[in-house]
Parts: structure tokens; C-alpha cells; sequence
């Protein structure tokens, strides 16, 4: 089972995403697929210390603390600081997603985006870890 | 969207997100802008309020294009664009850009209901509207400059600033302000509302800038954050301001060398609005909804037009009245009831006790199965089983009660868009409006409050067409230039009253019985027998809508009969009372909710009716011998006032069973503070019912608010008391009850509909 956290504060993005991320072809692709949604910075913060996460996909622009400032967090932390991070926002702010790729980020896809690709976005980080970590979530490909 | 059988559950749930969570932010956007439009009045902008109304946009951009919905992420995008040069400072926040911002919120409206298929899409409008967009972000400038390099910042903390965000320290950098690094430690838990009481308190001092977390010193529940703030004060007392065991506040110093930008006064800027700090005063709330139910009375609405003047000006972008707009409707596109957790903590509280009384009954039961005679006699189970229904009776009473909360929202919701629609209707008008709000907070069945913005929008659009009268016509009169309107709202018993209420022209009941003797809605004799309460009443008939009475009487009457009918089928009724020269007051009476009431049940003629106890004052025993007749009509006196009767039996054409009665009963109903009495034959009792909709067959028939299941297989017909009142007190209108007792009679039964 592979677990994705999702830091978004719009809660029909977040049920978007989860949709998307749970739907059988691409949850049984990847071992089975658990989205845990976090709605701020903070919320994203209170949950990463508790978990395990494989993926972590983030918007950037925020109220309170920014999609950037978490990243640089996530990134500094020791519990965390390897898992893939993936950017979704729809800021047109070139700035801003540099930012974020230079903070450590691993990919940035623009909003709106479609369902196929977001299955491929988060595929690819997933599949990265997998191969990096095979002990940690399972052969990769295996189905559950 | 997304594949296989338990992905498209999830793909419709998310969508249902989409459209509550759309509306929620339109809703929120069109109160933020009501606040902005203030402050630009005032000169004053507050930007934060101005990356609210962006962040707003911004995330209906990404919803819409997530969710498929084009034309609302084209427009969003435009938007989006034209907010960013706002908020970026390139480009001035004024009543112009305000209109096209209004505009975008009732657009929105309009797209979500076309996306659900409710509507067609108003792709014209929002071409227009995208083209006025364009205009208006040509007249952009530049931003500012690098100053930042100026401070003594960490690289780190700079490499984390959105743009925005940067520009925000540029702009206080430029304007002399200092700024402060505030390191506070948070506990993870609690850091929402620790972190809103810190901004609270930093507020009247400055800007906050950004919040980074340090990552230092952080265990798994603590966080520390580095705070940078923008201000004017002076380092002590931002550190009284903001106080607290773990919170460390320095200056950050200039660099060696840089000399100070030049301070910009703050009267130096443009009144109508380049974004100025909000450093002084803190932004007046001016409508709040969102937050939990106010305990103190919502602040008044205020809106007055500045300068309509500056519109004609401005782009093609100024509101004509447009037919479209005419058309719109208030309401949303959602049927979502945001319910505090603490409500529902509660109802599951009752639930869990009627679990307890569903086990003793079980038990009880039981008991009574395996009974022999000597054990458990059937009078120790009565005496069990009634205590058990007493609790049972409580708990449901709870239960109800509790779930008739949920349901409960504050008016201010329907208030919220009244506000915007003054304010693009006096522009429209070129008449300058203010809007004063009481009452925002009383609270209202969500399904009235949604049927309620239409009228109340008909009703204040009448008021500034026709009643306020124009400027100069009002200084000639020696009153002020600005007209009120007043949007009262007051609960009051079962009930809830509105008042609209304007300090306009007024009507004149001379004029008024003219037009309608000339429309022939009304003969010369009955005229003549009308109150002045009914005179104005005339205006809620529908003759009175056309346009030649409308200019007869300087308008007023468009569409009024419109809203009667729609505030009568939420069983309600709305008076009318004016004054020549000092304006004219309607009152909406409502019931708080249309879901279950308390009726009084009435046998007539061996049928039986529901008489809505909320509109019953009392019920005595009929005297013939007293009942008088006055004008056709039967009149009884009880202490000391008439009390005209009306005798159901012959109004809804029944016979039969209980015409050789001894004793009758009148039921004495009372709606607004009109009174009428009922004659009934027998009081049956008072009980909670749930109305239901009538069948297709009754349906036109009016006179009746619905129809309700006993329990024990019988049905009743609730009797609409407002109409009746209405039908029987009032003059001209139609006989419309007649056939119900032919149509039962033909058919055998009522038929109920679902609800």
C-alpha cells in the first residue's frame, strides 16, 4: 500500500486528486493507493511526523504558510527529506514554481491537469521510490 | 473522468464538492468585494482584502479547469490576471475595476448553474465581460524595484517568498516601513488559533509579510516560526503587542551604507485606491457569515455610491440595465448546509439515548413474552411502557428540535447578495443608496433562505427604481441626497419578519385607486369600500405590473405580484404600507421553517384539517346567537373586537355527516396582524406532522399548504391560513377553494405527494 499525502486547501481538489489516485487502475498499478489529505501547511505538518508517506503532492499558494515554505520544511526535516515531492499549482508564477523545484521539489504539474496526467506524474515519482527502496512498500508491480 | 465502477462514485462526490465549494467562494468573493468597495470609498485599501479577493479567483481557476468547466476557467483566468496587477500594484483598484469584479460574481452564479445544467451558458456575457477585462489590464504600469537587498535578510527566508509576497515587502520597504522578525514556538495542535490571536495582535500595527517554519528546535509537536512583519512602531511595542513565553522579537537592521528610502506620506496617495497599509485602522468587518453565529449584532451594511460619474468613464464596462441582469436570480446553485460539529455531537448524543430506550423496550418486551400471569401484570407493563414513551417522546422532541438547527441558517446569507445588488443597481441608476442591515444574524430554514433572495431582490430593486427618488428632486424636498433603505429582520414567536423599507416618494392611494379603477382591476363602488391597507395592497396584483400604471405611479408595481405568490408558497405573507413623501415599508412574515410543524387538528363535516398552531391564537365555542353579519360577511365580537368568521364547511363546499351538529367551535388564526376565525366542528388535538406536497390533482388549488399522514392511515389537509386570510379578507380576487370539496368527492380520496 502506498501512501500519498495531499496538502491542498481546496477541498474539491483534494477530492479530485483522491478520486483520481484511488481509482482501481491506478491504486492496484502501484500496490494499492492511500491518499491522506492535509488542508494547510500546518495540517500538513501536524501529519508528517506520524507517517510514512511515498508521495507527497502540494499546492503553492496557501493561506498562512506557502506551498514553498512547507517544501523547505519537508526537505529539511530528517523524517522526510527523501520522499518524493510533487507540485501542483496553478500559479502562472514562474518564480514561484522555480522556487519550489530549487527547494528540493522532484516535479511540478500545472493546474488543471487531467486525470491521465496526474496518474502519470505521481506513476513516475512512485515507481522512482519503489526502485530506490524496494523493502520499504512492496515489489513494485506486484498488484496487492 | 476517471474509470472502473469505484472511481465514479468518488469522480461524482468530488464533483459535488466542487460546486458547494465554487459557490462558497462566489459567495465569499462577493462579500470581500463589498468590503473592498468600502474601503476604496474610504481610500483606504486593505491588502490583504485585495490577495483574499485573488486567492478567491485563483482558486476557482484551478477548480474549474479540474473540473472541466471552461468558460468559468476562462473567466477565472482573465480574472485571475487582472487581480494580480492589483495586488501587485500595477494597476488602480477603483469603482470601475469594482463593477467589472461585480459583475464576475454574478457571472459565476449564472456558470454554475449552467454547468449543472440548470441554465444555458451566458457565453455572451462573458465574452463581454472578458473583453472589458482586457481593456482594464491595459492600463496596468510597472511594479517596483529591488529594495530588498537593502535589509539584512536570510537568503534562506527570500528563497521561499512568492512573488506576491515579495512584492508586499517591497511595497512596505518603499513606504518606510521597518521591519521586524518575530520567532515564535508553536504547539503543532493548537497553531490555527494560536497563529489567528498573533495576527489579530499584530494587526493594528502592520503587515505580516510571510511565516516561515525554521525547522529548528522542532520536535514532533512544537513548531517554530519565523514571522516577518512590516510596520511603523517601534521594536517595544510590537513586543506588547505581541506577547508571549516563546516569542523573540528583533529589528532587522539595514544594511552598513544603504541609506533610507525615501518615506511616502501616507496622504500622499491617490484617494481611490493604490494600495495603501492598512497600518492605522483595521478593515471595518462588514458583513460577517462565515464565522461562527455572531453573538453581538452583526455591524450595518453600508453602501453608498462615490462617484458614478467615474463609470461613465470607464471602459465599456458600466452596468447598463440590462435585460439579463433583470432576469438573474440570488439563489445558488447549492443545497449544502455547513453544520458545526458541536450540532451534530449533540444529535448523536439523542441517538445514543434511544438506543438505551430501544433496549429497555426490547427488554421489556421480552418480559411480556415470557410473562406467566402471576409474574408481570399488564397494568406493571403499561405503567413500564408509558414511562419508556415518555422518554422516548422527549428524546425525539430533541432530536427534532436538533435537526431543525442544522437546518437553521442566518438570513445574512440572502443579505450578503441584497448588499451587492444595491450597489450595481444604484450605479445602474446613478442614484446614490445606502443599505442598513439589522438583523443579519436571525436565523431561517436553509430552503427559505434560498427561495427568499428573489423576492427580497424584486422588492429592493423596486425600492431604488421607483421609491428613492433622484438627488436633486431630493434636495428640493429637503431631504438627504443619499436615500436608505433599511433591510430589517427580526424573529418574532414562530415567525420571522422582514422589512424593506426606503425613505423614498412613496405612494399615493389616491393615484393608486385611479390606475386601478382605469385597469379595470377594480369598480368605482368597491373602491370606494377599500381601507388604505388594502389600497396599497393593490400593487401585489398582477394588473398592476404593466408598464402604464407603472408610469401612472412613478413606477412602482414591477413584478410585486410576483413576489407575493413566491412568499405565499413559503407560507408567508407580505404587507405593504407607504406614506407620500416619506417612504414605504414591506413586511415579509415568515414561518422559521417549512419542515415539521405543530398543527391543530379540526373535524368538518367528518373530514379532517390541520390548522398550523403557529398561526392560531386560541380556539372558543361558536354562539350562534352572537355571529352577525356586516357587509356579507359574519362577525362575531370577542372581548370587545370584531372577529370576522369565515365557516370552512360552505367555503370548501363540503357536506354530509355533522350538519346536524349542536356545537361548534371557532379557531381564531392570525397571520401578520390580520385575524380571522375559523368555524370547525370538532377540535380533534394537537400534533407534529410532516407536510407533504399535494398530489398532482390538487395541486393548483390553493388555500391549502399541503397535506399530512397521521400515523393511522388517515390523511389531512393542511389548511395555508396566510391564504385563506388573504382570500377571505381581501377584496377582488378569486374564488378558488370551491372545487376542492368536488374534487375529493369525485375522486374519494386526497392524494398525497412526496415529499
Amino acid at each position: 500500500m502506498r501512501r500519498v499525502l495531499v496538502v491542498e486547501d481546496s477541498v474539491s481538489a483534494r477530492a479530485f486528486v483522491r478520486a483520481v489516485l484511488e481509482a482501481p487502475d491506478f491504486a492496484t498499478a502501484h500496490g494499492g493507493c492511500e491518499v491522506v489529505e492535509a488542508s494547510s501547511g500546518f495540517d500538513a505538518m501536524r501529519l508528517l511526523p506520524r507517517s510514512v508517506y511515498d508521495l507527497i503532492v502540494t499546492d503553492i499558494n496557501m493561506p498562512d504558510i506557502n506551498g514553498l515554505e512547507l517544501i523547505r520544511f519537508i526537505r529539511k526535516s530528517a523524517h522526510h527529506g527523501a520522499t518524493p515531492l510533487l507540485i501542483i499549482s496553478s500559479s502562472h508564477k514562474k518564480q514561484d514554481v522555480e522556487r519550489g523545484l530549487a527547494l528540493g521539489a522532484n516535479a511540478y504539474l500545472p493546474k488543471p491537469f487531467a486525470p491521465e496526467q496526474l496518474k502519470n506524474a505521481c506513476g513516475r515519482l512512485l515507481e522512482a521510490t519503489a526502485r530506490a527502496a524496494p523493502q520499504s512498500s512492496g515489489p513494485h508491480g506486484a498488484g496487492a | 473522468m476517471v474509470e472502473g465502477p469505484g472511481g465514479r462514485n468518488e469522480t461524482d462526490k468530488a464533483r459535488d464538492e466542487f460546486f458547494s465549494e465554487a459557490q462558497e467562494l462566489v459567495d465569499g468573493l462577493g462579500r470581500d468585494l463589498l468590503m473592498l468597495d468600502d474601503g476604496v470609498k474610504k481610500g483606504q485599501v486593505d491588502p490583504e482584502l485585495i490577495n483574499d479577493v485573488f486567492r478567491a479567483v485563483h482558486t476557482l481557476k484551478g477548480l474549474s479547469g479540474l473540473f472541466g468547466a471552461t468558460r468559468m476557467a476562462g473567466l477565472s483566468h482573465q480574472l485571475e490576471d487582472v487581480l494580480d496587477d492589483v495586488r501587485l500594484g500595477r494597476l488602480e483598484v477603483n469603482a470601475a475595476v469594482l463593477d467589472l469584479l461585480f459583475q464576475a460574481v454574478s457571472l459565476y452564479a449564472r456558470l454554475l448553474s449552467a454547468e449543472k445544467g440548470e441554465t444555458p451558458e451566458p457565453a455572451q456575457d462573458v465574452e463581454q465581460l472578458l473583453l472589458a477585462l482586457g481593456q482594464a489590464a491595459m492600463r496596468r504600469s510597472g511594479g517596483g524595484a529591488g529594495v530588498v537587498a537593502q535589509y539584512d535578510l536570510d537568503p534562506g527566508l527570500l528563497g521561499v517568498l512568492t512573488e506576491y509576497e515579495e512584492h508586499r515587502l517591497r511595497s512596505n520597504i518603499r513606504q518606510g516601513f521597518k521591519l521586524f522578525r518575530i520567532r515564535v514556538r508553536f504547539s503543532l495542535a493548537t497553531i490555527d488559533n494560536a497563529l489567528d490571536e498573533l495576527k489579530a495582535n499584530a494587526r493594528p500595527f502592520g503587515e505580516i509579510i510571510t511565516y516561515l517554519p525554521t525547522g529548528a528546535g522542532a520536535d514532533a509537536d512544537t513548531i517554530e516560526l519565523e514571522i516577518l512583519m512590516a510596520s511603523r512602531a517601534a521594536v517595544d511595542e510590537i513586543r506588547t503587542a505581541i506577547r508571549g513565553p516563546h516569542v523573540a522579537i528583533d529589528e532587522v537592521q539595514r544594511r552598513a551604507g544603504q541609506s533610507m528610502a525615501p518615506p511616502a506620506k501616507p496622504s500622499a496617495h491617490p484617494a481611490h485606491g493604490s494600495i495603501a497599509p492598512a497600518a492605522s485602522s483595521p478593515p471595518i468587518a462588514v458583513v460577517s457569515i462565515h464565522a461562527p453565529p455572531p453573538a453581538a449584532p452583526v455591524p450595518d451594511v453600508r453602501i453608498a455610491d462615490a462617484a458614478p460619474a467615474e463609470a461613465a468613464a470607464a471602459l465599456a464596462s458600466r452596468p447598463g440595465p440590462a435585460p439579463a441582469g433583470r432576469e438573474m436570480s440570488l439563489r445558488s446553485v447549492t443545497q449544502t448546509v455547513r453544520v458545526d460539529i458541536r450540532k451534530l455531537d449533540r444529535l448523536m448524543t439523542i441517538v445514543g439515548e434511544l438506543a438505551i430506550v430501544k433496549t429497555a423496550i426490547a427488554r421489556l418486551t421480552e418480559r411480556a413474552r415470557l410473562a406467566r400471569p402471576t409474574m408481570t401484570s399488564p397494568r406493571e407493563l403499561a405503567i413500564e411502557l408509558q414511562r419508556l414513551n415518555r422518554t422516548f417522546e422527549r428524546h425525539l422532541a430533541q432530536m427534532q428540535s436538533g435537526i431543525l438547527e442544522v437546518r437553521m441558517v442566518p438570513l445574512g446569507q440572502a443579505f450578503d447578495k441584497l448588499a451587492r445588488i444595491v450597489r450595481q443597481i444604484s450605479r445602474e441608476h446613478a442614484k446614490d443608496v445606502n443599505l442598513v442591515v439589522t438583523g443579519s444574524e436571525t436565523e431561517i430554514d436553509k430552503l427559505i433562505v434560498e427561495e427568499l433572495s428573489d423576492p427580497l431582490m424584486h422588492m429592493i430593486r423596486n425600492a431604488i427604481d421607483h421609491g428613492i427618488e433622484p438627488r436633486e428632486e431630493r434636495l428640493h424636498v429637503g431631504k438627504p441626497p443619499i436615500g436608505t433603505i433599511a433591510l430589517n429582520a427580526f424573529q418574532k414567536g414562530n415567525h420571522v419578519v422582514i422589512e424593506v423599507e426606503d425613505d423614498g416618494a412613496g405612494m399615493d392611494s389616491t393615484a393608486l385607486v385611479a390606475a386601478a379603477i382605469r385597469r379595470g382591476v377594480l369598480s368605482p363602488e368597491e373602491a370606494r369600500e377599500l381601507s388604505t391597507r388594502e389600497i396599497m395592497a393593490l400593487v401585489f396584483m398582477p394588473g398592476f405590473t404593466t408598464k402604464e400604471v407603472a408610469t401612472d405611479l412613478s413606477g412602482r408595481g414591477v413584478g410585486l405580484d410576483v413576489v407575493k405568490t413566491n412568499i405565499g408558497k413559503l407560507g408567508g405573507v407580505v404587507d405593504i404600507a407607504s406614506d407620500v413623501g416619506i417612504g414605504t415599508k414591506m413586511t415579509i412574515t415568515l414561518p422559521i421553517t417549512l419542515a415539521i410543524i405543530s398543527v391543530l387538528l379540526v373535524e368538518i363535516r367528518g373530514r379532517l384539517f390541520a390548522i398550523p398552531l403557529a398561526s392560531v391564537e386560541e380556539a372558543i365555542a361558536l354562539d350562534e346567537g352572537q355571529v352577525r353579519t356586516v357587509e356579507a360577511r359574519d362577525v362575531l365580537t370577542v372581548r370587545g373586537a370584531s372577529l370576522p368568521i369565515c365557516r370552512l364547511d360552505r367555503l370548501f363546499g363540503l357536506s354530509g355527516s355533522g350538519a346536524s351538529r349542536t356545537r361548534s367551535f371557532v379557531v381564531i388564526a392570525q397571520v401578520a396582524d390580520r385575524r380571522l376565525g375559523f368555524v370547525v366542528d370538532e377540535l380533534v388535538g394537537q400534533q407534529d406532522i410532516v407536510i407533504k406536497p399535494l398530489g398532482k390533482s390538487l395541486k393548483k388549488v390553493r388555500g391549502f399548504a399541503g397535506a399530512t399522514e397521521l400515523g393511522d392511515q388517515r390523511v389531512a389537509l393542511v389548511v395555508d391560513v396566510a391564504a385563506l386570510i388573504e382570500e377571505v379578507l381581501s377584496p377582488g380576487e378569486t374564488r378558488f377553494l370551491a372545487a376542492v370539496g368536488a374534487e375529493e368527492a369525485r375522486t374519494g380520496v386526497v392524494t398525497v405527494g412526496r415529499a
